[in-house]
């Protein structure tokens, strides 16, 4: 019993080892193949785009030019079985195409019509040896399908870090601290804030204000399409910091729609002095400047009116 | 650690030097509030730019000077609280409502001649006006 087991065993380990022998082989073939008919295989690929109508923020010879590169690429993944290369190639190719619109279903219809074309070649070369051609797939497919992949996930890859790349940029570029006159600032907001901008935004605002010792201070969100509850706390918070700095705030351009939100979804705002527009912050900020005595002092009533009674 | 308390004029300065214990800032606020009605000084300035933490009990105690200042007859103004300081008692609900607060010294002594000024000068004209 045990021999039997054993002696099956090692016929088949002898087998798929001659199968993984003969499948390198057959890669080999395939390669030498794919290589000899560069020409008119590249030829019939840059074709296929242009008739499926991909890539067409390109020109003609940009496509063939690039089809060329990335055909060589291709069937040296192929036979050498490292990508390396190509995920580098792919990487500076969409480096190159993403700037010119070049979407991701685009990258991802072009490889696939590659795969396409040289499956095709491949049954056209062994239609009369179906079982050849069975194992010439069998070793062509799983090496396709992941050059496939690599490029489709270079790409994307590379969106998403000039994304990344640009949100930091923007972050960045959003958030000036204006000195408009002795001790006056403007925060003009303008986009959209999350919490991670909303705190950055009060960080820089209250160095700001300690650096240019500013007594007032006018936030201008007219370039805020919307707030929410978090960022409207969040506002609030800025504007008692601030306060605790010495500086009043003044909010200004609450559009229509913010303050209905922000009434319906119930933030308390009581303790914000708010006017219409950036001139009338402004004018307001003047006002609570020319007269340099305190600002609404905090505690009134020493003298309340019940004593004169 | 004591905390020192000097006299500029019409008021009283405390500097915090360096971060307080819980009996330091008692001691503190005795300290001041006894010397607020010994001097007849019309206001008092805590400095506390030196402060990097702020908890609870330390905004109660500067809240507490300020309101029993008030009661000696004295103004109280908080000075130099620190930007990362003053967001964080914010996210804690800290706001020291009603308690003046400004940037640095300079600003405090400013805020506080105003105050004196505007008192001097509204007691005057409210007294007579009769009314009911």
């Amino acid at each position: 019993m045990d021999t039997k087991k054993s002696v099956s065993v090692s016929t088949r380990t002898a087998e798929s080892s001659a199968l993984s022998e003969s499948s390198a082989g057959l890669l080999r073939e395939l390669v030498a193949h794919l290589r000899q008919n560069r020409t008119q295989l590249r030829e019939e690929w840059a074709r296929r785009i242009t008739r499926a109508e991909l890539l067409t923020a390109m020109t003609e010879e940009e496509i063939f030019a690039e089809a060329t590169a990335v055909y060589d690429n291709y069937v040296e993944a192929l036979e050498t079985g490292t990508f390396e290369a190509l995920q580098a190639y792919s990487r500076r190719l969409s480096e190159r195409i993403i700037p010119r619109g070049v979407e991701t279903d685009e990258v991802v219809g072009i490889v696939l019509l590659l795969r396409d074309v040289l499956a095709r070649s491949l049954f056209t070369k062994y239609q009369d040896n179906v079982e050849k051609l069975n194992r010439i797939l069998d070793s062509y497919e799983p090496a396709a399908n992941r050059i496939a992949n690599t490029v489709a996930v270079g790409f994307v890859e590379e969106r998403e870090r000039i994304i990344r790349q640009q949100q930091e940029a923007i972050r960045e570029l959003s958030t000036p601290v204006l000195q408009v006159r002795e001790r006056l600032l403007i925060l003009p907001i303008i986009g959209v804030i999350d919490p991670q901008r909303a705190r950055q935004l009060t960080e820089q605002l209250l160095r700001a204000i300690r650096a240019n010792r500013a007594k007032v201070v006018v936030i201008d969100v007219t370039g805020v399409a919307a707030m929410d509850s978090g960022v409207a706390n969040h506002l609030v918070q800025t504007v008692e910091a601030s306060r605790l700095l010495g500086a009043t705030v003044i909010v200004t351009g609450l559009s229509p729609e913010i303050a209905q939100t922000l009434v319906t979804i119930g933030v308390d705002l009581s303790e914000m002095a708010t006017v219409g527009d950036l001139q009338g912050g402004i004018e307001e900020a003047e006002r609570l400047l020319a007269d340099r005595a305190p600002p609404a002092p905090p505690m009134r009533g020493e003298l309340p009116p019940e004593t004169s009674r | 650690m004591e905390v020192p308390i000097l006299r500029q004029g019409q008021y009283l300065i405390a500097s915090i030097q360096s971060a307080l214990t819980d009996a330091d800032l008692s001691h503190l606020r005795e300290a001041l509030i006894a010397q607020v009605g010994r001097s007849r000084c019309r206001g008092v300035i805590v400095d506390v730019t030196a402060l990097d933490v702020m908890d609870s009990f330390a905004v109660r105690t500067l809240r507490d000077i300020a309101h029993m200042a008030r009661l000696r007859g004295a103004e109280t103004v908080i000075v130099g609280i620190q930007p990362d300081v003053a967001f964080a008692m914010v996210q804690l609900g800290l706001t020291l409502k009603g308690v003046a607060t400004v940037l640095d010294l300079e600003e405090g002594l400013a805020f506080l001649d105003g105050r004196t000024k505007e008192r001097t000068l509204e007691v005057k004209p409210k007294r007579p006006s009769g009314r009911g």
